[in-house]
């Protein structure tokens, strides 16, 4: 059990929790705003990565590479960023815009299944098309703890029907929470495509699966708590491994490491025993409405 | 004339609220619509901000501008036609400034954003002690002067208020129609009232219609309207 081997466990905890951090936050974006998950979010996350690619090879046949490279590789690194974010905002509003609009006086539940119905499009929609800098966090807080837009957001969590009676374009509003949610996937994607080169269809749904039990473990709508709790979750996912193999080492046991998602979760489950609103959540009685 | 509302109807689904209803408004005017629970009196007014659908026959015009051509944000922002609504709908997890401070979002005259939340300040000063406070945690009084605050933040063309005199003691209650004369006069902001408390509104107003099952049925000057046997046998008790 050396060094190297801790810290490269340890990066890799940082990094896979990173991903589950910034995916977990989008859900808890709109959750927060918008009282629904957008169970398409995870699925978002692999559009924000196969449009993180298509902008890094476009940009890279543009201002080439090796020797005639015009631009450094970390000037196009933060290109593809930033563009493939605001791409990917894009297909937030519209899936704002198509699937959840015309339901938001409809039951959560048809909300729901709609997100899941979305998610399966853009899976599929994927496989018929193409053949099958981290966003900082307090920046987001910052936002929405300061701005008019980040006001208007809170309010429209409170109260949206009234929304419009101040004055407040309730739906650009509702596509705005998309559009960073979406954003903050597509970093993650992108994050995601630097570090494992292989993309395929479906690789949002264990991941959005798993950023959403992140999102429940930090507390529903709270963005903090979701960032932590992601991080958290990668962090238990990747030590759970060493870990096995220090037990097997020193009680002579033979515990396979792919019980790493059973163990890894069933931690998960024994903090939302003690701690049933997540790590920042509210309890639901503080948001009852009078 | 500033509002001028024909023909209005409205239906919750098969149920019909408004049956063709008429009336306007000058500016600086206070006009206030009476009648029992159910008449339709809310109704007229969600109407009017768009809050919801009118059936088509309907006619709006601000100043001569179509009403139903503008979406709810904008006829706030952009014919200054604002709603208080019934039960205050305060947003009580923002603080009392930034309950002034959002319905400011679409303005673009920040300096005189400014002189106007002084302003509101100055007719409630209760809001200034409490302006960092979250608006829920406030008592009904004090929620419905920031309601007319958030109101007169937004706009100040035409003020809709629907009951707000509900919930409040006969002192809280002088307060806040004090404070809203007051707007109306240094302001010259039109008042659309809507009221249980039927005297009150008679005396406060200077036109009236009294509604009754989606009919407007009597219109007149409040002061005629108080002495009316048969408005003072349904709505003033005799």
């Amino acid at each position: 059990m050396t060094f190297t081997f801790l810290m490269q466990n340890l990066i890799n905890a940082l990094q896979w929790g990173s991903f589950y951090a910034l995916i977990a936050m989008g859900y808890s974006m709109v959750y927060s705003i918008l009282m629904l998950f957008n169970f398409a979010h995870g699925d978002i996350f692999m559009v924000g990565a196969y449009i993180g690619l298509g902008v890094s090879l476009g940009l890279l046949s543009l201002f080439g590479t090796g020797a005639a490279a015009i631009l450094p590789g970390w000037v196009l690194l933060v290109l593809t960023i930033l563009i493939s974010m605001f791409l990917t905002a894009f297909v937030g509003i519209i899936v704002e815009r198509v699937g959840y609009r015309p339901l938001r006086e409809a039951p959560r539940a048809s909300a729901a299944i709609t997100g899941l119905m979305i998610g399966i499009m853009l899976e599929t929609g994927n496989i018929l098309f193409l053949g099958g800098q981290r966003f900082k966090f307090p920046q987001l807080h910052q936002f929405i703890a300061h701005t008019k837009w980040g006001m208007a957001m809170r309010a429209m969590a409170y109260d949206y029907v009234v929304v419009p009676l101040v004055g407040v374009p309730m739906n650009t509003i509702a596509a705005m929470t998309f559009a960073i949610g979406s954003a903050l996937a597509a970093a993650a994607g992108i994050l995601f495509g630097l570090a494992y080169p292989v993309l395929d269809p479906y690789m949002g749904v264990s991941f959005g699966w798993k950023a959403f039990v992140a999102a429940i473990l930090g507390g529903r709508g709270s963005i903090m708590g979701a960032c932590l709790a992601g991080f958290m979750l990668g962090f238990i996912e990747i030590m759970t491994v060493p870990a096995i193999q220090i037990m097997n080492r020193l009680f002579s046991l033979n515990i396979g490491s792919n019980l790493r998602d059973l163990i890894a979760y069933s931690i998960v489950l024994v903090i939302l025993v003690f701690r049933p609103h997540g790590l920042f959540g509210q309890a639901y009685s503080s948001k009852l409405r009078l | 004339m500033l509002l001028n509302v024909e023909n209005l109807r409205v239906s919750y689904g098969k149920i019909k609220a408004l049956h063709g209803v008429s009336f306007n408004i000058d500016a600086g005017e206070i006009v206030t619509i009476i009648g029992a629970n159910g008449a339709g009196k809310s109704t007229t007014l969600r109407a009017v901000s768009r809050m919801v659908p009118v059936e088509s026959g309907s006619a709006m015009t601000c100043m001569g501008k179509d009403l139903l051509k503008f979406p709810p944000e904008k006829v706030v922002s952009e014919l200054g036609i604002t709603h208080v609504p019934e039960g205050r709908r305060l947003f009580g997890n923002l603080t009392v400034m930034e309950n002034l401070q959002l319905a400011t979002f679409a303005r673009k005259d920040l300096d005189n954003v400014k002189k106007d939340i002084r302003r509101v300040f100055q007719i409630f000063p209760r809001l200034e002690e409490r302006k960092s406070q979250a608006s829920g945690t406030m008592s009904g009084g004090e929620q419905q002067m920031l309601a007319v605050g958030r109101a007169f933040m937004s706009g100040r063309r035409l003020m809709l208020l629907d009951e707000p005199s509900m919930g409040l003691s006969p002192l809280l209650m002088m307060n806040v129609f004090q404070a809203l004369k007051e707007i109306n006069r240094q302001e010259g902001t039109a008042i659309l009232l809507v009221e249980q408390n039927a005297r009150l509104a008679l005396k406060f107003s200077q036109k009236g219609y009294v509604l009754e099952n989606g009919n407007l049925v009597l219109e007149g000057d409040s002061d005629t309207l108080i002495n009316d046997p048969q408005v003072k046998k349904a709505y003033l008790g005799g």
